[in-house]
């Protein structure tokens, strides 16, 4: 199963006819992800990569029954885009666009609340690597091959760290039910909580692995609902216990500007809530073999 | 993006906030004429930088005369101005406002800032102000009152006068307060601010509120939509290796260490830090040198590192998935033939066109000292570092 794209996801690609969107959606169909066409204002009726582009989500939609799209879109037109999908009835937006402004997304976040439960869109990102469930099909712009598939979710901001807690991973034989990459901006769609919640009732996936950083709450609200509610074992990684205070590294929202927002903080609050917290980068491939090994025996 | 005391009470007033009256000055005689300008008999001088806590660091002072403004100006201008939130070069000063003295009966404590938790603007305000926020959470956070505003609906009048009754302000006030309230409010979401801070917002004797002092930061990723805030910007306050990275599309932070590093991905960049300081090192900087990185902009890199005389030695750790292994190792052998490396440089590649990477490396004949896994490239860069003080 997997979460949040399979096989037959029908996905449609926001930004189809630019160069970097072209790029990426040619590689997503060699995966095998089902691409069904692509939305392009003004390019209505034309082809990209053999699929039909459509001037708007909505008749992307009507016409191919596209469930998940694919942001693609420039900064200054992202959140738009954003609502457009969630208003024409697409179930999964990932966004990779970096540099929305924060207000667009307050805009985004409190737009998206005026659909009801069966028919809300869950977005994922911005400024994040995307979705990839191995050997299945992907959203986004990750480097496929260095996925194994598997029964452990990984969750993280980072693109790149997600990659690299993959490969630690497939060395020790670990595979990947899904990936998701949550982005590294203030405001984004899902949070940690919300994807480990997707985890936890996937019949396919074991255990998590929960990628953070510093900046923001979303761990910390992270660690409660897994004190609360996850049965299935969580390691964690936060990153930046060498960052400073009061600055920002990379991401717009990797910066420590309140009490709880550094990794040392992080750190604690996991470990109280019983997560297991990998003690350097390198070593979350074998936390997480170790945590499986002792789940395995008991 | 962040920008001058004396610009937020200019912008902060355009949309209705009462602000005392002063003025611009750029060198000690226009202090003084600045002064003469104003009237009265008693004028604040604050150096204009982009920090906090200047007035215990010495850039504020409360003058008598046209001469002492002058006097104290004079000390203020091109000096480096170090205060508690500033690094050990602290920020040059380069213009002076001059304002007439209010006569202050209470200070209260305003700001709007954007709540990761709510995802909405959020206001906290004490009507105990003067000092700095972090303290007065540290302090006395029982007079803190927080209140998250809807985007939909803006602030609300009454939510406006909630709060200034929260604070003990007198009937009379509370009107005055809400109208600050919601001009702020306007100035934060009309311009895409991320923060502003108005600390003190004082009460006079007269009983009038006004913005003594006035904090504003500005979202860089809206700045495309808001020419007139980025033409505010000013780059003697920033740390100019840090301005010349961001022209040049690199995420760059300067730190204490002396291993430089060159990498792609924020999370991975901080990961890698931390595990230069697990293995005994301290790294030299953060950066990241983003997706679908050129040899050019690995050249730039390299050069953006090498800028910090405290680097010995390089670490380049690269997972790449929109970039591509082979334009990173080309970027590392241009580098060192350009730049005349002689310092050790230790290179981690993965993932997209690995092989092809290495082979460029390889091929080089350069003496790169590579590396299959982060561990293994944080430690050899620790002993590549400790081989050279040997």
């Amino acid at each position: 199963m997997a979460i949040l794209i399979t096989d037959r996801t029908p996905v449609i690609v926001q930004g189809i006819s630019g160069r970097i969107g072209q790029f990426h959606a040619a590689d997503m169909i060699r995966y095998g992800t089902n691409v069904v066409g692509g939305v392009t204002p003004g390019k209505g009726g034309s082809q990209v990569l053999e699929r039909p582009v459509f001037n708007t989500v909505r008749e992307a939609v009507a016409a191919t029954g596209a469930e998940a799209s694919l942001v693609f879109v420039p900064p200054p037109f992202a959140a738009d885009a954003i609502m457009e999908a969630a208003d024409a009835g697409i179930r999964t937006a990932v966004c990779v666009t970096d540099g929305i402004p924060s207000q667009d997304m307050m805009k985004v976040k409190r737009f998206l609340r005026r659909y009801p439960e069966d028919r809300k869109m869950r977005l994922v990102g911005p400024n994040c690597a995307g979705v990839i469930s191995p050997g299945q099909g992907f959203l986004g712009i990750m480097p496929p091959h260095i996925y194994m598939a598997g029964r452990v979710g990984i969750v993280g901001r980072s693109g790149t760290l997600g990659y690299e807690a993959a490969s630690q991973m497939k060395a020790l034989g670990i595979g990947v039910s899904t990936s998701v990459g949550i982005g590294g901006d203030p405001i984004n769609g899902s949070s940690f909580k919300d994807i480990l919640a997707l985890f936890q009732a996937d019949p396919d996936t074991d255990a998590v692995m929960m990628i953070g950083e510093i900046g923001g709450p979303q761990e910390a609200e992270a660690a409660a609902w897994v004190q609360d509610h996850m049965t299935k074992p969580v390691v964690a990684y936060i990153a930046g216990l060498s960052a400073p205070k009061g600055r920002k590294m990379g991401h717009a929202g990797a910066i420590i500007s309140a009490f709880g927002e550094s990794a040392q903080e992080k750190v604690e609050i996991l470990s109280a809530a019983g997560i297991t917290v990998a003690p350097n980068p390198s070593a979350m491939g074998e936390t997480m073999a170790r945590v499986l090994s002792l789940r395995a025996a008991a | 993006m962040d920008i001058h005391e004396y610009q937020a009470k200019e912008i902060l007033a355009r949309f209705g906030v009462p602000v005392p009256r002063g003025g611009l000055a750029y060198s000690p005689e226009q202090a003084g004429y600045r002064a003469r300008e104003l009237g009265g008999s008693a004028w604040v001088v604050k150096a204009q930088i982009h920090s906090g806590g200047r007035g215990a660091a010495g850039g504020v002072r409360l003058c008598r005369s046209e001469d002492e403004v002058r006097e104290f100006a004079s000390t203020l201008f091109g000096r480096q101005l170090v205060t508690r939130q500033t690094d050990a070069n602290g920020k040059g000063v380069y213009r002076v406002w001059v304002e007439g003295a209010s006569d202050i009966a209470q200070e209260l404590y305003l700001g709007f800032v954007l709540d990761r938790t709510s995802e909405r603007i959020m206001i906290v305000a004490s009507a105990h102000g003067g000092m700095e926020i972090e303290d007065l959470a540290a302090t006395d956070p029982a007079s803190l009152k927080r209140m998250t505003i809807d985007p939909a609906v803006g602030l609300s009048e009454f939510q406006a006068r909630e709060l200034a009754f929260a604070l003990g302000l007198k009937a009379g006030q509370v009107a005055q307060m809400v109208t600050i309230l919601r001009a702020c409010y306007r100035a934060y979401r009309d311009l895409d601010a991320t923060m502003v801070e108005i600390n003190p917002l004082v009460i006079t004797g007269a009983g009038d509120l006004v913005a003594l002092d006035a904090k504003m930061s500005f979202d860089t990723n809206a700045l495309f939509r808001r020419p007139e805030i980025h033409e505010l910007r000013d780059r003697s306050q920033e740390d100019p290796r840090e301005s010349t990275a961001g022209d040049y599309g690199l995420a760059y932070v300067g730190l204490d260490g002396d291993i430089g590093c060159i990498i792609n991905g924020a999370g991975l960049a901080m990961a890698t830090m931390d595990m230069i300081k697990l293995a005994g090192g301290e790294p030299a900087n953060f950066l990241d040198i983003g997706g679908g990185a050129s040899p050019e902009r690995v050249v730039r890199a390299f050069r953006t590192v090498l800028a910090d005389r405290n680097v010995s030695v390089i670490l380049v750790n690269i997972f790449a998935g929109i970039n591509r292994c082979d334009w990173v190792a080309e970027g590392v052998v241009q580098a060192y033939r350009e730049v005349g490396l002689t310092l050790p440089v230790v290179v981690r590649l993965a993932g997209t066109n690995v092989e092809e990477g290495k082979r460029i490396l390889e091929g080089s004949g350069l003496p790169l000292i590579t590396a299959d896994t982060l561990a293994e490239a944080a430690d050899k860069a620790v002993a590549a570092r400790a081989k050279l003080a040997a």
